[in-house]
């Protein structure tokens, strides 16, 4: 029984043992890569990442994709720093910050639901539109200097932890739960592994796709409020290529961009595995021209090791060597 | 001993089959195959000759698919060996297995559903011209021509998903047919097929055999049996319980080796007293699909609805159900007329519908069994959104045992289970549903003969606390045996109306053939 779990759980596992090499080869090549303070950085740094990677696993999870997601970040970013600009209260700022990543996601979700748009289209038009209206919004320049409270969101700490890690944490628990416990995630699976099936049994396919991308565009306004009070700042040009690394921390944890399977405990993994692949890079003085090179590959790795891992298993577990 | 495999598909074919009639085309030795928590085959050797219909029989899960996919390469066994005509092989891919002259109809249908018909039956093996581009014409050609020899009449141009399954049921023959293979295996080929498909297709067969071709043949329809099969052998628990002649058995001898025990009335129908009207249709209409049909349903009534392939049946279920638009007509439930216009809310208004294609319309086939048993009931199980995980599980414990869906647990994916599992679980999700009223379209579609007996008296238990259902079958011993009333439909309509008492066979064959 226990090796079955054990089975069932290699994917996974595989995925971790990743997590554990990398760490393992920055630390050969870096003294400074395991100190606690370095863990710390690479916490807060993949924090942003990590936000948007989880709204980016429920729309993989459903078979979608969202190519808009930094896109989004600009445009949330530069609205939630005019509303502090025009002194509004923080709180109302973050909510309109959220909001408009909401409202993004939410007519990606109308897009796809009800005029039957590919999510890759309809989200790759939002991804041109988000970031125009970006720039249009504060006329290409960069908006900064806010308020010590509302940079506490990303200075802050708690027990000596970050305030982004601890949102980060609590936001992973939070979509653990939704995923496995309550209605919406159990849809969210059905729909990425047989939507016509889900549709006939019942299932409000329209409103839980379209629920589903307005909760990424929304998690992608909460990553722009994270960034804009960590860099104290925000850019129409912020976000660029986010998409990139949230789907590739989503693939690298093991959902399938077929949709139906995935887990929110392996988009952590590959959202660490990301961010100790920057840091780590980075301590090590490779050059950030190298280091795009360098995680494509290990993308293109890591989906290919995956592909042959479960292609082994089963033939090792057709010829009985494991049961 | 050397395993040499053998080349060249058929060069060699009308050798074997003119020369040497009673020849041996296969031996399995002792094979045994385990998937993880389950042993699917344990020691079972077969062997087949060539121009014989070997037919293979036993419950659901005994291990049947298993048998042929391990012929077909599209899985590999654990232990055991495989003789084609006398040399030993190791048939590790469907490649191969082509290679070797081995066709096979799986029971789970592989089509690919947005290639045209043709393109589906020359799959992989398109034939091009001399700057590699496929030549469309001779495509549709010889298509055509596979086609109508088997009798079926569809424009193959047609992407395949505009198909019901019978008609893709067909259009897999006709896949199989165009490899010209020595060995040809058929798993439930006809459990989506009536009497008219099944007639051809036992032309095609008898003529296949007489060439010499060996085939294997599984179905849960015993009577096919004694119809097209020389040899019959029975499986059951993965293990092999016996081989005989068709001409020596019976089909009581055949079910007692199946379940291992005596089988009492196979359509153990109670008929309740029909209550108040819970359904009634008018002058309902679809173009192309359904020209003015109406009816009506009462409470603890079966309303058995038959006909032809493309009649219609299962477009006015598909209507019923909101999961097809109506152009125009009244549906009225309960009294109150309604617009169903989503499944969702005919869900709502107290209707369960089961679908005919349980692959692509009926299951998640990466879900758990458990989670397809409560896709259409989860909000019976939580509150606010939250899933109530023990009275889930206690729910689908309950199930497995009732319909005994052949499972190492709950949490098996429903991609692992047997065919006939599948559609156990299919049934779970919507008795789970409490609806009032069930649409049934094909629900006994590869259920095993024990379990079938076991299926009707729970309708019966159904209909006695007063639910309706309308039940749309192939199978026409089913629909006769089962229904208290029954409709029958030709080209789109309904021709006829027929109280159980007054039905027989050549009957409803009769009006389902359009005479009037
Ligand atoms: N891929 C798989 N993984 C795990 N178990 C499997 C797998 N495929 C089949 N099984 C199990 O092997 C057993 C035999 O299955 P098989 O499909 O051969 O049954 P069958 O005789 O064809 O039944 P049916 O009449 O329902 O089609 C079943 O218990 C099934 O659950
Ligand atoms: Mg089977």
């Amino acid at each position: 029984m226990k090796k079955e779990l054990l089975i069932q759980n290699s994917r996974q596992l595989g995925t971790f043992v990743g997590l554990i090499v990398v760490t393992a080869v920055f630390w050969i090549l870096s003294p400074y890569f395991l100190t606690i303070s370095n863990l710390m950085n690479i916490a807060e740094q993949a924090s942003i990442n990590a936000v948007i990677a989880v709204g980016m696993t429920f729309v993989i999870i459903a078979a979608g994709i969202d190519l808009s997601v930094g896109s989004i970040v600009a445009l949330s970013g530069v609205v939630l720093a005019g509303a502090l600009q025009a002194s509004l209260p923080v709180p109302v700022a973050i909510l309109l910050g959220l909001g408009v990543g909401a409202l993004c996601g939410l007519s990606n979700g109308l897009l796809i639901s009800f005029g039957r748009l590919p999510p890759f289209i309809a989200t790759l038009g939002m991804m041109s539109v988000a970031r125009g209206i970006a720039l249009f919004y504060i006329d290409g320049r960069p908006v900064s200097g806010f308020s010590a409270e509302f940079r506490s969101l990303a200075t802050g700490e708690i027990a000596r932890i970050p305030s982004p890690v601890i949102i980060m944490i609590v936001l992973y628990i939070l979509a653990h739960c939704i995923l496995h416990w309550t209605k919406l995630g159990r849809y969210t699976y059905a729909i990425g592994g047989n939507e016509e099936a889900a549709n006939l049994s019942g299932i409000n396919t329209r409103m839980i796709k379209t629920t589903i991308y307005a909760l990424c565009g929304m998690l992608s306004g909460l990553a722009a409020v994270l960034l804009t009070a960590r860099l104290n700042s925000a850019q129409p040009i912020a976000g660029l290529m986010y998409e990139l690394d949230a789907i590739a921390a989503v693939v690298i944890g093991g959902t399938s961009l077929l949709g139906g399977e995935g887990t929110i405990s392996g988009t952590l993994i590959g959202v660490l595995i990301m961010g100790i692949l920057r840091n780590g890079l980075n301590l090590v003085g490779v050059s950030s021209f190298t280091q795009q090179v360098v995680i494509g590959s290990v993308i293109i790795l890591a989906v290919l090791i995956d592909m042959a891992v479960r292609k082994d298993r089963t033939i090792l577990l057709a010829k009985g060597i494991i049961k | 001993m050397t395993k040499t495999p053998i080349r060249g598909p058929c060069s060699d074919f009308n050798f074997y089959s003119k020369i040497m009639p009673n020849i041996t085309a296969l031996h399995m030795r002792h094979i045994r195959k385990v998937f993880p928590g389950v042993v699917a085959l344990d020691d079972v050797s077969f062997d087949l000759k060539a121009g014989e219909v070997h037919v293979l029989l036993g419950e659901n899960g005994a291990g049947k698919s298993t048998l042929v996919k391990i012929l077909s390469g599209a899985i590999q066994k654990t232990d055991g060996e495989i003789v084609l005509f006398d040399n030993p092989v190791e048939i590790d891919s469907p490649k191969q297995a082509q290679k070797l002259g081995i066709g096979i109809i799986y029971q789970e249908l592989n089509l690919v559903p947005s290639l045209t018909a043709a393109e589906n039956i020359f799959l992989g093996r398109e034939r091009t011209n001399s700057v590699g581009l496929i030549e469309k014409h001779t495509l549709l050609s010889s298509a055509q021509h596979i086609l109508s020899s088997i009798g079926l009449q569809i424009d193959c141009d047609q992407p395949v998903r505009s198909f019901g399954i019978a008609q893709r049921q067909m259009i897999e023959v006709a896949k199989a047919l165009s490899l010209d293979a020595r060995i040809l295996i058929m798993d439930e080929p006809t459990s989506a097929l009536s009497e008219t498909e099944i007639k051809q297709l036992f032309g095609v067969i008898r003529k296949l055999r007489e060439k010499g071709v060996a085939i294997i043949y599984i179905s849960h329809r015993l009577q096919e049996i004694f119809e097209i099969g020389d040899r019959v052998t029975v499986l059951r628990d993965g293990k092999l319980v016996g081989t005989r002649m068709v001409y020596e058995t019976s089909q009581a001898e055949l079910v007692k080796m199946m379940v291992n025990r005596e089988l009492k009335e196979q359509y153990p129908r109670h008929r309740t007293d029909r209550g108040e009207e819970i359904l009634r249709v008018e002058k309902l209409n679809r173009k192309g699909a359904l020209r003015d049909i109406s009816f009506s349903l009462h409470r603890g009534e079966i309303l058995g609805i038959s006909g032809l392939l493309g009649s219609g049946r299962t477009e006015l279920a598909r209507a019923l159900f909101g999961a097809d638009r109506i152009d125009s007509g009244e549906i009225v439930i309960k009294g109150k007329c309604r617009k169903i216009n989503s499944p969702r809310t005919a869900v709502k208004l107290g209707l369960g519908f089961l679908t005919e294609d349980r692959k692509s319309q009926g299951l998640v086939l990466s879900l758990s069994v458990k989670d397809n048993i409560t896709l259409s009931s989860l909000d019976l199980f939580s509150r606010l959104g939250v899933i109530s995980n023990k009275r889930e599980e206690r729910e689908a414990k309950s199930f497995i045992e009732q319909l005994r869906i052949k499972t190492p647990s709950n949490h098996q994916k429903v991609l692992n289970l047997s065919g006939g599992n599948q559609q156990k679980v299919v049934l779970a999700k919507w008795l789970s549903r409490k609806a009032d009223i069930f649409i049934f379209d094909e629900p006994t579609r590869g259920i095993d003969v024990g379990s079938k007996v076991e299926i009707y008296q729970l309708m019966n238990q159904l209909t006695a606390e007063g639910v309706a259902i309308i039940m749309i079958s192939s199978e026409l011993p089913e629909v006769l045996g089962m229904s208290d009333r029954i409709l029958i439909m030709y080209q789109h309509t309904i021709v006829c109306e027929l109280k159980s008492e007054e039905a027989t066979q050549e009957r409803v064959m009769r009006y389902a053939l359009g005479a009037a």
